[in-house]
């Protein structure tokens, strides 16, 4: 199998490929596998995790230009491990992919990065907090401030971030389940980072602002065999509230979860099968089906929301393709925030 | 009617079987040594094509550091730049007593190779996990297989039809092990896609250059010479080859005069006549075409290993010893075998066409005559003097062979006119009938003989030119290999902590340790190797100086001078006296030139302490060690253990030899096959001119016998005449061969790689070669004189009673 497609398979193991995911097993291999109760140490744990077999700091931002437009970016950086430890060297088992995308009213730009760990190319270092991979950055002295960097053939950007509030932990105090067979991932995020700088396009350069969500995840095996992909929203109201809600397709079952945050930083995990994602409208987007416009209901907190792709457009082209792009909210709540969708 | 007519001409081939088997063998012999050459460089040029795809060589820009090896971080700070680069590691190592060619990639970064590709998409392809971590896969050439059959301490192979012969691609984690060379890069490759803003590389890293495709070191160009030598050779026995078919087809013409006077006469217009012969021309060209191919397809077979061991000695190009069918090397044969054909036979056809209505069948009349040997004495002097001055002022290798042409054609041409002067000279000297008959008779067969004698000449000639050539380079080679090699060990380690190390530990029991420092400069002809050297008599008694100022080693360790190689001074034209810049502030006399075979660059040499100032960061890895020639062995053993070092670290200079001669060995076992073969469609062409003259022949044997001479008196006559001409040929062969000797070592070699050999002269062998001359030429006339012998009285008879 292809070593690219490879990191992509363990990073995605329901897409195309999924028929090969059985083989990877459960948890054996040597891999660790996450724990109910697990107590996290920062900065430790801003850092990487060689014993897991993925990991990601993901990172989007709606954004608003001087030109008054409305932009999205996206700054992610996977780790994929082929075996549970680190070594110097070429021959270091860590692989990583780096993504990056700015999405303007009317165009997606995107790049992709490969590297391997042990050489310097890319990785993780906890604090002083750096992820890297090639001249792409993100880093601060801690994780609350941090300035960030990308580039590809027809874009780039620099920007700098400061955290507003509290990290978020999803599920069970971060344990967060993803499948009624009991598939897990230590999940936490930082919802709220005040986000400036400049975004370099083929139009131009534009000075933005706006608002960031950085996710963090890690994990052996996040999902069950059945599950073929995945819709993924992180949504800030202008109430101040926040949500993040994600729905695993499968071919059985589906399962759901999110996590609601009130303006204080509070927050409440809701279980499978409380929230209600319905597909609206369906766009044709690089020879696919993809639902670009979603009804997601509430009722325990009277949400009924529109959420659709502020450019249907939003394809990632990458060696595993998926959609990812920037959304606004009408209807009980307003607001905008961000749409992960794979799989499809 | 044109049936009856067709049945007429051709009832001709029926009756002179021997005739027409001649005629199709002279055609298959032409074709098939052209094809051969013609296969082997096709396959050869298919070869670099393909290892160039499969390798992606100059497929990207490249970035390299001119004074050897990238070291990792260079890599890694490159990309923390932004510079979308992936890193190659390049090597070669011993496998089971042979040498192979290592290419490792960084399979995450790299650009997709048709192995990768390839072994990812078999239906149980190896896990990623297994390639990138340790032992890792050694991805290699079907024919390696066998190469890596019992060796232990290899990681597992998998075998990829796409890969060149003698390669290993592999991992380079795998690669820097194998090798050797940890964190090590040989190159790195610019992939397409840049992201916006890079800082430029002078800036980034001022001590790496990137090299565009087109810069880049190319197989093809590498080898140009060596293949346009098989051509040349491909088209001498062409040459030679058509001889046969002019002759045979000149005397079916001649022969079938008196058949056509009636067809004509009979009402067969002309025009009909000769589109007929034509058709039937090209008929026999096919035929005897596509005979030639099949025979070319094998002789190319035949030849193709050593060819390719050759390429890869000389070149490190990778070639495969497999031979494939191609249409196009098909028709371009046949086309060349029509093509020869009708050439061979446009005198005879427009001979035929001219012939006017009521001309009698004489015999005669398609031979030449003194009249005619004057002007085609003319024509080759005109040749001879045309190549040459197109040499002079056009130069170049082209122009080169051009000159050799004309110098072959020229005296080939000139070749009758010489014969039939030297035999009217001696025949006016001799006195009593008989041999006053055998000389004047001798003269009357010179037109039908001449041209298998222009064929003989030229395949005398080749093989002294040629083996003059290659005695000489071999004489000289072993010489200059004694002398260049001064060092008993050459020895190259992985950085220059273990340099100290290893100093260390030799210093007490050896002679003396030369350290050897090079870093790669631009020149206006090319990239120039600079060398530095330490001071060591084995350099002042041993290095093969061929031009020098008095004192030049001294003047080099003074650090007032620099000493060349023998392919700069030629590329530049600076000898010694002049200067050479090899940097705005090192402006250098040249102090001597020496001589530097089989190397394609440029080089040059400085004291080590001006190389320090010149290139102050080159790495100080590689030493040749002088110890006892008889311990060498030893210490070389000792050496690899004591530091563990890989095999390939440490070189023995008898090793180093041994597969230097081995490769010009090789190199020259096709050039001596092609002799051979060249000489063998000589003798066939005598033959088959002895023959056809042989039915001419008795009207005027036949007064003889009659006269007295019996029929073995007469068989051995032709045997001695036939010798005798031999003898004349070889005699005027020989300073030929040495024209063309002299021009292969001092133009053609100079052209081609840039490097003028001296010539030696090697009697022992011209004389070997007259024995095989004298003995063909006797083998060839020994059938005719044979039918003398056997010949019924009444069939001598006969000849008076059909004397018109």
């Amino acid at each position: 199998m292809n070593v690219k497609a490879f990191l992509l398979f363990l990073l995605f193991p329901f897409s195309t490929m999924a028929q090969g995911y059985a083989g990877l097993g459960g948890s054996a291999e040597g891999f660790n596998v996450p724990q109910r109760g697990y107590e996290f140490e920062f900065p430790r744990d801003h850092g990487p995790h060689p014993e897991y077999r993925i990991e990601w700091w993901y990172l989007t931002a709606n954004l608003i230009g001087a030109d008054g437009k409305e932009y999205g970016i996206q700054w992610t950086l996977f780790r994929s491990a082929l075996r549970p430890f680190e070594s110097n060297g070429w021959q270091n088992p860590q692989l990583w992919m780096g993504h990056a995308a700015i999405t303007t009213p009317d165009a997606h730009f995107f790049a992709e990065r490969l590297s391997r760990g042990g050489i310097g190319q890319a990785g993780v270092e906890s604090h002083p907090f750096e992820a890297w991979i090639d001249e792409w950055y993100m880093r601060g002295d801690d994780f609350d401030t941090l300035s960030l960097a990308a580039s590809g053939t027809e874009f780039s950007y620099n920007l700098s971030m400061s955290a507003t509030s509290p990290l978020i932990f999803h599920g069970d105090q971060g344990y967060s389940v993803k499948s009624t067979d009991g598939q897990a991932s230590y999940y936490y995020s930082q919802p709220s980072f005040d986000v400036q700088g400049v975004l370099k396009l083929p139009s131009g350069d534009v000075p933005v602002k706006g608002e960031g969500w950085l996710d963090r995840e890690w994990s052996s095996q996040p999902l069950s065999s059945d599950q073929i992909g995945w819709d993924w929203f992180s949504l800030s109201f202008d109430s101040g509230q926040k949500l993040m809600a994600f729905k695993l397709r499968g071919v059985q079952q589906d399962f759901t979860s999110a996590t609601w945050i009130e303006s204080d930083g509070h927050s409440e995990a809701l279980p499978n099968g409380v929230m209600q994602f319905n597909p609206l409208k369906i766009s044709q987007v690089a020879g696919r089906d993809v639902p670009t416009s979603w009804r997601l209901i509430l009722p325990d907190r009277g949400l009924d929301i529109e959420v659709s792709a502020q450019t249907p457009n939003a394809w990632m082209g990458t060696r595993f393709e998926y959609w990812e792009g920037p959304v606004r909210v009408s209807g009980t709540h307003s607001g905008r925030g961000y749409l992960e969708m794979t799989g499809y | 009617m044109n049936g009856q007519v067709i049945q007429v001409l051709v009832s001709h081939w029926r009756r002179h079987l021997l005739q027409t088997i001649t005629l199709l063998i002279g055609i298959s012999l032409a074709t098939a040594l052209w094809s051969a050459v013609q296969a082997i460089n096709a396959e050869a040029k298919a070869s670099y094509a393909r290892a160039s795809d499969q390798l992606a060589l100059g497929q990207f820009d490249e970035i390299r550091n001119p004074s050897g090896n990238m070291q990792l971080s260079q890599y890694v700070d490159l990309r923390r730049a932004g510079w979308q680069v992936s890193a190659v590691l390049d090597g070669s190592m011993r496998v089971g007593g042979r040498y192979v060619q290592v290419m490792g990639v960084d399979m995450v970064s790299a650009p997709p190779l048709p192995a990768i590709t390839q072994v990812e998409n078999v239906s149980s392809p190896p896990e990623p996990v297994d390639l990138l971590t340790a032992p890792g896969r050694l991805l290699i050439a079907p024919e390696l297989q066998d190469v890596f059959e019992d060796q232990d301490g290899f990681p597992p192979v998998i075998v990829s039809d796409a890969l060149p012969p003698g390669y290993v691609l592999t991992d380079i984690g795998v690669a820097e092990r194998l090798l050797n060379r940890s964190g090590q890069v040989s190159r790195l490759l610019v992939l397409p896609e840049q992201p916006l803003g890079v800082i430029p590389l002078s800036e980034l890293a001022p001590d790496l250059v990137r090299v565009v495709p087109s810069a880049q070191m190319d197989t093809a160009q590498l080898t140009d010479s060596f293949h346009l030598n098989l051509s040349a050779f491909g088209l001498l026995s062409f040459a030679v080859g058509l001889f046969i078919v002019h002759s045979t087809v000149g005397l079916a013409f001649a022969q079938r005069r008196g058949m056509i006077r009636t067809l004509r006469a009979l009402g067969v217009p002309m025009q009909r006549l000769v589109q007929i012969v034509l058709g039937e021309l090209v008929l026999i060209s096919v035929v005897g075409g596509s005979i030639g191919l099949v025979l070319g397809f094998f002789i190319a077979g035949a030849l193709l290993p050593d060819v390719a061991a050759t390429l890869r000695g000389l070149y490190g190009a990778p070639v495969e010893g497999q031979l494939t069918l191609r249409t196009a090397w098909a028709l371009s044969g046949l086309a060349m075998a029509v093509g020869g054909t009708l050439i061979a036979s446009g005198q005879s056809l427009w001979r035929l066409y001219k012939m006017p209505l009521l001309e009698g069948p004489g015999l005669q009349s398609w031979l030449g005559s003194t009249i005619s040997w004057r002007i085609t004495a003319l024509v080759g002097g005109a040749l001879m003097a045309g190549g040459t001055i197109l040499f002079a002022t056009v130069g170049g290798l082209i122009a080169g062979f051009t000159m050799l042409a004309g110098l072959l054609t020229g005296a080939a041409l000139l070749l009758p006119l010489a014969l039939s002067s030297t035999v009217a000279l001696v025949s006016a000297r001799t006195r009593g009938p008989v041999a006053q008959w055998v000389w004047a008779d001798m003269r009357s067969q010179l037109p039908g003989l001449s041209l298998a004698l222009m064929a003989l000449m030229l395949a005398l000639a080749a093989n002294i030119g040629v083996g003059t050539m290659v005695s000489s380079f071999r004489l000289t080679f072993v010489g200059w290999l004694d002398q260049r090699l001064v060092s008993e060990l050459y020895l190259t380690t992985n950085d220059e902590e273990q340099a100290k190390r290893i100093n260390e530990w030799l210093a007490p029991q050896v002679d003396a340790i030369l350290p050897i420092r090079s870093i790669e400069l631009p020149h206006e002809t090319g990239p120039l190797f600079l060398y530095g050297v330490v001071d060591d008599p084995a350099y002042r008694q041993h290095w093969p100086l061929i031009a020098q100022t008095s004192d030049a080693w001294s003047q080099v360790i003074q650090n007032s001078a620099v000493l060349i190689n023998e392919q700069l001074a030629r590329r530049s034209d600076l000898w010694p006296g002049e200067k050479l810049r090899l940097t705005p502030n090192h402006i250098l006399p040249i102090a001597g030139v020496y001589s530097d075979y089989g190397n394609p660059t440029g080089q040059a040499i400085v004291s080590m302490s001006l190389f320090e100032e010149i290139a102050p960061n080159t790495r100080a890895n590689r030493f040749g060690i002088r110890t006892k020639p008889e311990g060498a062995a030893e210490l070389a053993l000792a050496l690899r253990q004591q530091f563990n070092l890989p095999p390939n670290a440490v070189v023995q200079q008898a090793e180093m030899k041994n597969q230097s001669l081995a490769i010009f060995e090789k190199t020259f076992l096709i050039t001596s096959a092609l002799n051979v073969l060249t000489l063998g469609v000589a003798g066939f062409a005598i033959l088959t001119s002895l023959l056809t003259l042989w039915t001419q022949r008795l009207p005027q044997v036949a007064p003889v016998w009659a006269l007295g001479l019996t029929r073995t008196e007469l068989s051995r006559l032709e045997l001695l005449r036939s010798v005798l001409l031999a003898t004349l040929t070889a005699c005027m062969a020989l300073p030929l061969g040495l024209a063309l000797a002299w021009i292969l070592l001092a133009v053609i070699n100079v052209e081609a790689f840039g490097w003028r050999l001296p010539m030696y002269l090697f009697p022992t062998d011209w004389l070997r070669l007259f024995t095989l001359t004298i003995l063909a030429a006797a083998l060839a006339a020994a059938l005719p004189s044979l039918r003398l012998i056997r010949m019924r009285p009444a069939e001598l008879l006969q000849v008076f009673a059909n004397e018109r």
